[in-house]
Order: C-alpha cells, then structure tokens, then sequence
C-alpha cells in the first residue's frame, strides 16, 4: 500500500488537457504491469487516482492522464524531472494469450485507447500469433484522436478504422458511431475475441455491436472504470454488483457484467 | 459486364426479393461516377435520384455559416446514400460530396415510387427494407448525440 | 480446547479478570455507559459496566432504562460497533517529505494495543469474522487491523435481553455464541447476586481461567443458561427471511426503492453504526510550507454522492440508487464477495436512522410483492 517515488522521464502533450508521462523509479521498481492494470499515481499532497497503464519499457512505465479533477490536474502539471508516488500493479489486465490462433477486434473510444495501447503492442510483437486483427477507433472529432502517429504506424499491419461524431471537410476518414465500425470489421465474428475500451455508454453499444455480428458474450471483454481509493477490494468505491473493479477487473468479460450494467444507475 | 441488376442482386437491401424485382427497380437505375469533391446531392434541390454506393467514400455535410461546412455521417461502399426521395416533399436535407472517387448506381426516384404504387407487395416490402436503414440511421445520430466519448458519457 | 459450560466465575470473579488483563498490559474494553447511551470505552474495572442498565429501543428511538437487576449485561447493542477499536475512524496510511534529494515515502508503524473486548455479542463477534474476510485477505491484508486482530482477546457475553430491533436468529449469529471466541459468558441469577457461566473455547482463554477464582458448573448452572438461551431466542423484536433478499434482487426498479427513497435521507448513520461496513476513502493533508504530507484512511459511507463519483458527475446519483446499493450488497452481493451476508441482524441501523427505515421490512416489501404492482390491468 505505500507508494514509492518514480521521476518524470518524459512529458508529451497529446491533447490540449491529455498528458503522457513516462516514469522511471528512482530506487526499486514495481513489478512489471501488463496490459489492462492499473498503478495508484499519488500527486504528493494532493491524492491518489487509478490510472491504467499505457505502456511499458523495461523499468519505464507510461501513463497517459486526462486533467478532469484536482488530483489529474496536478499529475497533468508535472515536469520533466518532478516525482511521483506510484503503487500497483493492480487488477486483472487483459487476457491476449486466449486470443492466440484468433481474429482480434479492439474497439477504442475516447481516451479508452489507452490501456489498449500496450494490448496493441503485445499484438504488434507477436503478430503472426493471431488471425485477422481489426482495431476501431471513435473519437469526438479529429483533433481528440491519441497518438495518432503511432496509429498510422499499426495500419501497416492491422485494418484500422477511425469514426468521428463530426469533421471538418478536411478530414479524409469516417463520420459515425464507432458500432458502424464493428459492423463492418474484416473479422470472422464466431473465432474473434474483442477488447472494447471507452466510456461505459460507448462500450455497452460496441458490445452490442459485437455480439449482433456473432463474437460471443464470453469473447468481449471491455474494461471499467470506477474511483478505486485503495485498488485492493477494502475502499468499496468501485463495486458494480458482485464485483471489485479494481480487483476483479477493471477487465471482465462481457458475460459476467452485462447484468449489472443493464440496471439504471447501478 | 455485370447488368444493374446483377448489382442489385448482391445488396443487402435487394437481396431476397421476389424473382423479377430486382430487373424491375433495374429499370430505374443507371451508374453513375464521381470524381472527388463532387457533390452527390445538394439540400433543398429535389429528390429525383439517389444512389446505392459501389465504390468510394462519400460524406454528407451541413453547411454553417460561420465554420463552413460540417461532416454529420460518411457513407461507403455498400451503402444506400438518399432516404427523403421516399415521401414527400422529396427534398433533400443534406449535402452530399464524395471524398474520393466515387461509383454509384443511381436510381431514378419516382420511377421506382411509381413501380411501388403499381405493385405494392413489392413497394411495402422494399419501405419495410428501407424502414431498417433508417432506424440504424436514427440510432447511430442518437449515439452521436449524446457525445459518446466525453466526460460525461462515463 | 472447547469445554462448554465448564465453570462459573462471580461477579468478584468476573472483577479479577478484568484485573488480570489489565496486569498483562492490556487494553479492555467494554460496555459503558456515557451521555444516557450505552457504548464500547475502556474499562478499568467491572464497576465501569452498565449494572442494572438496558435499553428501549425502536425503529429510530433509543432510551436508558432502569432494570432494578445487578446485571451486567441487560441490554442488546451498545449504540457502536466494535470496528472503530480495529480498524479506527482514521488511519495514517503514508508520510512523505519532499526537498533537494526528491521525495521520500515512510509507512508510519501501525499502532497496535493489545486489545480485550469484554462483553462482546455474539452478533459483533460474527461481525469480526466478517471484517477478517474483508482485512485479513491473504491476497491485501490491512496491517492495522490484522495486527489488532491477531492480538485480541474477546470474552464473549451471550445475549439474554435482545431488543426490539433485534434478529440475530435470523442471521443465525446468535443470541448465545456460536465460536470465534476465547471465553464466552452467560450472565445468571438476575433475582439475585449474579454469576456467569463460562465457554472456554482457546488456550489463551484457559489460562486466563487460571489465573482467577472460579468453581467447577453445576447441572443446574447449564440449565439456568440453557433457558436464558431459550428465553432470548423467543424474545427477538425483528425477523429477516433468508429467501427475499435475492428476490429483491431481481427486482432493482420495484416502486418500494422509491418510497423507502423518499423516506432516506442519505446521512449515512446506518453505515457509521453498522459492525461490518466497510467502505473508506483516503484524504491528503500538507504542512504550509508544502514539504511534508500525508495521506490518512477516513472511514466513508456509500451513502454520500461523492461515494461513487467519476469526473463528470457520480454512478449512483439517486438516494434510490445509494440506498439499493448499500442494502443488495449488504445482504446478496456480500456472499459473492465474502461468502458470507454482510449483515449480522444486530438491529443498530434501524434503531439509529433517523427516520426509523428497517432494512427488515424494506426488503420483505420488495419481496412479497410483485415489482409489477404498479402496471394497469387492460380494461
């Protein structure tokens, strides 16, 4: 439970209010964190946040923050050089070997592109383990899409689709829902597993996308958010139901939490 | 060379029809190219002919006075461009331009409106066909409209 | 090491032990009463417990009464739980200093009293079990609390007067013991000088035995406590059905989450006094200059909107939401989760809500009625 302090390595604006900071410890490091976990990152002072991990490399962790409160607001602040307190990892990440010898579709809204980010590396580093690979991504407009270089870089070797709500005529891609998308993915939906990622509206309806195509309710897999405090299942902030976010997800299968979703403000 | 019909045969939204149909609304269509940046349809002009999309990317657009003009949805291959020729006041509402370019089959629309009042088996059966495009339609601008990835859609 | 009913100690007895604990170095605490209400402080000496006190208690209402008896032990639940002495109100969890050289982050040493509870019912004491599944998880153990709790003795009292917001039995937590405790009690002989009937039931508990003046139980002494069983049994105020909770389950939007809705009021007093809510949130603090900080656990209750806030604004807006979670998870989703309810039947939520809600006849309502109730019939 205690943190322990990481120096900001490298700072990159991805967006007007999205930062990506990479960490490295300044004495030991934490255990290496897979795709789909979470650190606790504590602004001295100010508090603690579950933020999903948005990559790795060697000791160094990446963490993309959105600034949406005080706490985010004072990571999003950090500079090149400042210290952090970091915990974790945390939760159940995603479960990319059961996708071996299968299609993959990853379906990204919003800042949800995240913790797929190192998923899709995983992917990209052993490529030729999987079948056809789809990724989706939606987005508000074009100016909100994340590390859009790198995206352009994983269509050399998977089909990626971007939809955005609205654009202007300067923009080459599609305008519409991200589940427009799903739809037309070149996968074979009964041997496809899916990892969905957004905000929680946006990933009921890609669900829903992906099983009207025929990918099976135990191959989706999405992954949720809650305000976990203590990220260990005593805080009890992150319930949803039977479940601790925070340690039986934040990534679960589309079978175990479609109930508990489908019930008005759970 | 592949007949119109041919076409049609193959398109979700004609496929399964009653033998004979398809080279029917045949007879309304046409194939149509455009080159990039062409406009497809133009809002407030009428609703004479809308297409069936066999290649290409086309965008339909609002225009705004001040931030020019908006893109509200793409249309692709496959895709049916073109729903208010169906009733009255046949009026489009949007622009439509192709991105790239783009091949259609254009089918004229009160020939095909007037093949339906002539065989409204068909008629009800192709609305009913058209019902389901627009229901999507309407679904994906309600998903839009509640600003699917913001804050506060979490 | 389980002898049942094996001696009796009186009340000069039950005095030593008291002392002997507080010889050991022990902290013991106990029953008192403080500001016309009964509550868990430490004790120095059994002058220090309720005698001759028990209490009236209802669906938000709570009174002091004179029993004209030497009990000890005449009342039901002491108006807190026992958590606060294990897993404290507050807890400083990191501290932390920054300067030139960075930032360095010490975990304070947990502070751990060696603990008695002394008295403790047999719905708290099944309320520990419940805390340990939460705490003592070998998976994220919480250091003060399992360090508390490896230490503790609990010298347990079997219930003989449960009140009217009572229903252990329902819960099958008591009123008499059922394990989980070093000594338990039954308090005998309340027409006269009054003596108790000991359950010595670890090692750590036979040597205190030892250590104080007591006589071998009599025939006769078990069957004076086999009544105060059977009298305490009949005598519970309140009932739960094992089978509605999870037909209340299946029914999230029935109208009565509504009308138990408008009734709440979201203070969350309910979870301040319940023995094994859980929940806390953590709070940050700074010196002025800003170069030391701390981060302290405060307990938290899923009552308040910020409980599950995400930025944009919070899951459970509606008070119908907040109360839905906190009584589903209380008694149906708490078994998967911890295989066991999370409710013990001790009655404290319903004798301290301000408005007098009892979860008991919530949840019958939800699920004695069909959650259609409100669809018209065609005519």
């Amino acid at each position: 439970m205690v943190p322990v302090a990481y120096r900001v390595e490298r700072r990159r604006e991805e967006l007007p209010d999205t930062v990506t900071l990479w960490l490295r410890p300044t004495a030991q490091a934490l255990p290496t964190p897979t795709p789909g976990q979470f650190n606790m990152l504590w602004a001295f002072g100010v508090g603690e946040v579950p933020i999903s991990l948005a990559g790795v490399d060697g000791d160094v962790l990446a963490h993309t923050v959105r600034r949406v409160g005080q706490v985010t607001e004072a990571l999003c602040a950090l500079a090149e050089g400042d210290e952090v307190g970091v915990r974790g990892p945390y939760g159940a990440g995603w479960d990319l070997p059961r996708a071996a010898g299968r299609d993959v579709l990853v379906v990204a809204g919003g800042l949800g592109l995240v913790p797929l980010r190192p998923l899709i590396h995983d992917v990209l580093a052993g490529r030729h383990r999987f079948g056809s690979v789809a990724l989706c991504i939606g987005a508000r407009s074009p100016s909100e899409l994340l590390y859009t270089e790198e995206v352009s870089r994983w269509a050399d070797e998977m089909d990626v689709t971007i939809a955005v709500d609205t654009a202007p005529p300067s923009w080459k891609g599609r305008v519409g829902v991200v589940t427009k998308l799903i739809a037309s993915a070149g996968i074979d939906p009964t041997l496809t597993t899916a990892f969905v990622c957004g905000p929680e509206v946006m990933m009921r309806f890609a669900a829903r996308a992906a099983l009207d195509r025929g990918v099976p309710p135990s191959e989706v897999f999405v992954s949720l958010e809650r305000n976990m405090a203590c990220a260990i299942g005593h805080c009890g902030h992150c319930q949803l139901g039977p479940h601790f976010v925070c340690k039986d997800g934040p990534v679960l299968a589309w079978d175990r939490v479609a109930p508990q979703l489908a019930v008005r403000a759970r | 060379m592949t007949s119109i019909a041919d076409l049609l045969a193959d398109h979700p939204l004609f496929e399964g029809l009653p033998p004979g149909s398809n080279e029917l609304i045949a007879g309304c269509g046409r194939n149509a190219h455009f080159a990039t940046g062409e406009y497809l349809l133009s809002a407030d002009a009428s609703a004479d002919e809308f297409f069936v999309l066999r290649r290409g990317h086309v965008a339909i657009e609002v225009d705004t006075p001040r931030r020019g003009p908006l893109v509200v949805a793409t249309l692709g291959e496959g895709e049916v461009l073109g729903v208010s020729w169906m009733l009255p006041p046949y009026r489009w509402t949007f622009d439509a331009r192709a991105v790239e370019p783009t091949s259609a089959i254009a089918l004229d629309a009160s020939c095909l409106r007037a093949k339906c009042d002539d065989d409204p088996a068909l008629g009800y059966e192709l609305f009913k066909r058209f019902a389901g495009l627009v229901r999507n339609r309407l679904q994906a601008a309600r998903l839009q409209l509640v600003d699917l990835y913001g804050n506060d859609a979490s | 090491m389980t002898q049942p009913g094996a001696c009796v100690l009186t009340r000069e007895g039950l005095g030593s032990m008291v002392d002997a604990f507080r010889a050991d170095g022990r902290t013991v605490i106990g029953p008192a009463v403080r500001d016309g209400v009964i509550v868990h402080d430490e004790i120095s000496s059994i002058e220090d417990l309720p005698a001759g006190w028990t209490e009236e208690a209802e669906a938000g209402s709570y009174r002091l009464e004179p029993t004209g008896t030497d009990e000890l032990f005449a009342f039901s639940s002491p108006s807190q739980s026992w958590k606060r002495f294990l897993y404290p109100e507050r807890t400083l969890l990191i501290r932390a200093s920054r300067g030139a050289s960075g930032m360095a982050i010490t975990q304070p040493e947990p502070d751990v009293p060696s603990l008695v509870f002394l008295g403790i019912r047999p719905c708290d004491l099944a309320a520990l079990d419940v805390l340990d599944r939460v705490f003592d998880d070998p998976a994220a153990t919480d250091p003060t609390y399992t360090a508390r709790r490896a230490d503790l003795v609990t010298v347990a009292v079997a219930c003989g007067h449960p009140g009217n917001t009572c229903f252990c039995a329902s819960m099958d937590t008591g009123p008499s013991p059922r394990g989980g405790y070093d000594l338990a009690l039954t308090e005998l002989g309340w027409d006269g000088p009054t003596e108790y009937l000991v359950d010595v039931n670890t090692e750590r508990g036979a040597e205190v035995m030892e250590r104080i003046e007591h006589r071998q139980a009599t025939a006769a002494d078990r069957a004076a406590a086999e009544e105060v069983h059977r009298n305490a049994t009949a005598r519970m105020g309140r009932h739960l059905d094992g089978s509605h909770p999870p037909q209340a389950a299946k029914a999230p939007d029935h109208p009565r989450w509504d009308d138990v809705a408008d009734r709440c009021l979201a203070c969350g007093n309910c979870t301040m006094v319940c023995p094994t809510c859980f929940c806390s949130t953590t709070v940050d603090s700074t010196d002025l200059p800003g170069g030391e900080a701390e981060l302290w656990r405060v307990w938290d209750s899923c009552f308040t909107q910020d409980f599950s806030y995400l930025h944009g604004g919070s899951v459970r807006s509606s008070i119908k939401a907040r109360y839905r979670q906190w009584l589903l998870h209380k008694l149906v989703t708490w078994h998967d989760q911890f295989d066991t309810s999370g409710c013990v039947g001790c009655g404290r939520c319903i004798t301290w809500c301000p408005v007098g809600i009892d979860l008991t006849e919530e949840i019958r309502a939800i699920a004695e009625s069909p959650p259609t109730a409100r669809r018209e019939e065609p005519t």
